[in-house]
């Protein structure tokens, strides 16, 4: 039941890592081969040409509502400079294009850096659960889970660290230059500020981080004692930790995600960001578990562990579907202009992402995961999984994308590079995590019951 | 072959019973059916019945449930009479669908449950003025009885089901009109 990280899954890593990163310097060493508004004329003369006939009737028949068009989007996408037209003080289009243009590698990367950041997160909140609601079924996967949030700290610090070096180029309000020109975000300014989002997000992940350091200190500490006090302990943290967690993933959710679009707003976003975490969290303890069994080393986890994963994938991703759409459905019903600015850029410039992930994180895995058999098949749940996987990566994408590269958008060598090194660096955190101790927290007093669920 | 005879065993304990359904079946006899009080986990295993496809018909009702609300509010809404109402856009139904959604969602789960209830009790023939067919009263409340058709082999059969842990062991003559 040791399990030490293997040599192959070590250098496949570090190869993911590798690429990733050519790809990432890749992306900003082609994104600033376009340095001045001249550039950017030459690349749109060149694909004015490529559309040829198409980009002139474009403008023919339709030039005038594109226009209008235009001007609500990049009023609502709060892509770089629209607020600029508040205060009358033009930007060029080509000077828009140019900005989009450099955003792509900063977002690319913090869309991936966010997403692997969220996985753990959200294994750690349903960590957090199983031993506060005293779960008598999970207990075999506690290790699993305490080494994927074994990410929860590198991530997050790497995702703050990120959106502190692409500054404006993610977060308009960090650019005093638009600040000065935007009454909107002057009014919001008491909490977006670098100031508070630097305080509060250290804060968060101090305070995720203990609670991950104190339970993992008390489950190993538990192995080889002779009494429960380190259950109740570690029962008691995660209780607090979940009222902890719901305040802060909530706040973090409109700092790190909301806030690139600052004019934006909604209540229920937290959730919505909250439900995403979720099932990928859970997608990804099932799936390493998965990974673990095929390997022989997790013989005490049956398909009925298997089963609970899968069902709570099922149950989760349509929690998700419901959130997401009760946020866009209230938006697009009302239609107030301040809000549905948001789902405009959205359904006009990503048309496909973006009913592509309700396609693939609620219809796929509700017609997969329904039956109660294919449930307890790890290839099918291995296979929704994967489906699930992108489906949430491709979420992330709809949150951030749109407000900082606005049509400029591609899943290319930027994106997949920063998947490739985040992904790697994932793995190879969370394996090595899951060598450091047994895969059976056997002093767990919940774990015979565990050994034995059978549903 | 319809038996005549029916032998009756009363168990006080679901783990005996349990264990008698085992050793019954291990010996090849029939069960014709088990009265209990309340769902005994494991019991259709032992038994070995088949596995109920209730799921399967819900499934099925869903989609109708589906269907209908789908061309219903496509008829209604869109084809009938698309009046513009507060600027939504009926001019198809996928222009307007969010707004449908709602009542699309809730007949898919009122018919999926419904039909599925109605197929359970149709199924398992329950109805308001239905005679009970109970055999022994006490089964309802701290019985278990185990029925098992009888072919010339009354001693045995009751020396089994003795040795299982039976409290009562009766035989009696089935009463033809009680279905």
């Amino acid at each position: 039941m040791e399990y030490k990280i293997s040599n192959r899954l070590k250098i496949g890593a570090i190869i993911c890592v590798v690429l990733g990163l050519l790809g990432v310097a890749y992306g900003f060493y082609e994104s600033h081969q376009y340095k001045t508004v001249e550039d950017v004329k030459v690349l749109l003369a060149n694909e004015d040409g490529h559309g040829g006939e198409h980009a002139g009737e474009a403008h023919g028949t339709a030039g005038h509502s594109e226009e209008a068009s235009h001007d609500t989007m990049t009023h609502a996408n709060a892509g770089q400079a629209e607020e600029a037209h508040a205060e009358g003080h033009e930007m060029s289009h080509e000077e828009h294009v140019l900005h989009q243009i450099h955003n792509r590698p900063y977002a690319a990367l913090y869309v991936a850096a966010f997403f692997f950041f969220m996985i753990a997160l959200g294994v750690l909140a349903f960590y957090a659960i199983q031993y506060a609601a005293q779960a008598g079924w999970s207990p075999v996967l506690f290790r699993v889970m305490e080494a994927i949030t074994a990410y929860v700290l590198p991530g997050a610090l790497i995702v703050l660290a990120i959106a502190l070096f692409a500054d404006k180029h993610l977060f308009v309000w960090m650019d005093p230059e638009v600040v000065a020109h935007d009454k909107l975000i002057q009014g919001k300014s008491g909490f977006l500020n670098k100031g508070v989002f630097i305080g509060l997000s250290l804060f968060f992940i101090f305070g995720w981080s203990a609670y991950r350091y104190l339970v993992r200190k008390f489950s190993l500490a538990q192995d080889s004692s002779d009494n429960n006090s380190y259950f109740k302990k570690a029962f008691r943290w995660s209780a607090g930790f979940l009222v902890f967690y719901i305040v802060t993933e909530s706040i973090v959710s409109w700092l790190w995600v909301m806030s690139v679009d600052p004019h934006w707003f909604s209540t229920l976003f937290g959730w919505y960001v909250f439900a995403s975490m979720f099932v990928s969290g859970i997608t990804v303890i099932a799936m390493i578990t998965i990974y673990l069994k095929s390997k022989g080393l997790l013989e005490f986890v049956n398909d009925s562990h298997i089963h609970d994963l899968a069902k709570f994938m099922f149950g989760i991703s349509i929690f998700w579907t419901y959130l997401w759409f009760s946020q866009f459905m209230l938006i697009w019903y009302s239609n107030i202009p301040e809000e549905v600015t948001y789902y405009i850029t959205r359904i006009e410039y990503y048309k496909l992402p973006f009913f592509g992930m309700v396609v693939m994180n609620f219809v796929f895995p509700l017609l997969l995961l329904m039956n109660s058999d294919y449930k307890r098949i790890p290839w099918f749940v291995v296979m929704a999984g994967i489906v699930i996987l992108c489906g949430h990566y491709l979420d992330v994408f709809n949150m951030i994308m749109p407000a900082t590269v606005v049509d400029r958008w591609y899943i290319g060598i930027p994106e997949i590079g920063s998947i490739l090194l985040f992904g790697g660096l994932f793995l190879l955190i969370v394996f090595t995590a899951l060598g450091k101790a047994p895969l059976l927290a056997k002093g767990n007093p919940l774990m015979k019951e565990s050994k034995y669920f059978h549903y | 072959m319809e038996a005549s005879k029916v032998i009756h065993a009363i168990y006080t304990d679901d783990d005996v019973l349990m264990s008698a359904v085992k050793k019954v079946k291990a010996e090849k006899h029939h069960i014709e059916e088990i009265y209990t009080p309340f769902p005994v986990h494991g019991l259709d295993k032992a038994m070995g019945l088949a596995p109920t496809r209730i799921a399967i018909t819900s499934f099925m009702y869903g989609c109708v449930g589906l269907t209908v609300a789908i061309v219903m509010m496509n008829f209604i809404m869109i084809e009938d009479w698309p009046q513009d109402i507060g600027g939504k856009p009926s001019f198809s139904y996928l222009e307007n669908m969010p707004a449908f959604v709602p009542i699309m969602f809730e007949l898919t789960v009122f018919f999926a449950a419904h039909l599925m209830v109605i197929t359970f009790y149709l199924r398992s023939r329950m109805w308001p003025f239905k005679k009970a067919e109970n055999p022994d009263p006490r089964t309802t409340d701290d019985h278990f009885l185990m029925e098992i058709p009888v072919h010339d082999n009354e001693e045995s059969l009751a020396a089994l089901l003795k040795d299982t842990g039976a409290v009562e062991i009766k035989i009696v003559d089935k009463d033809e009109d009680a279905h």
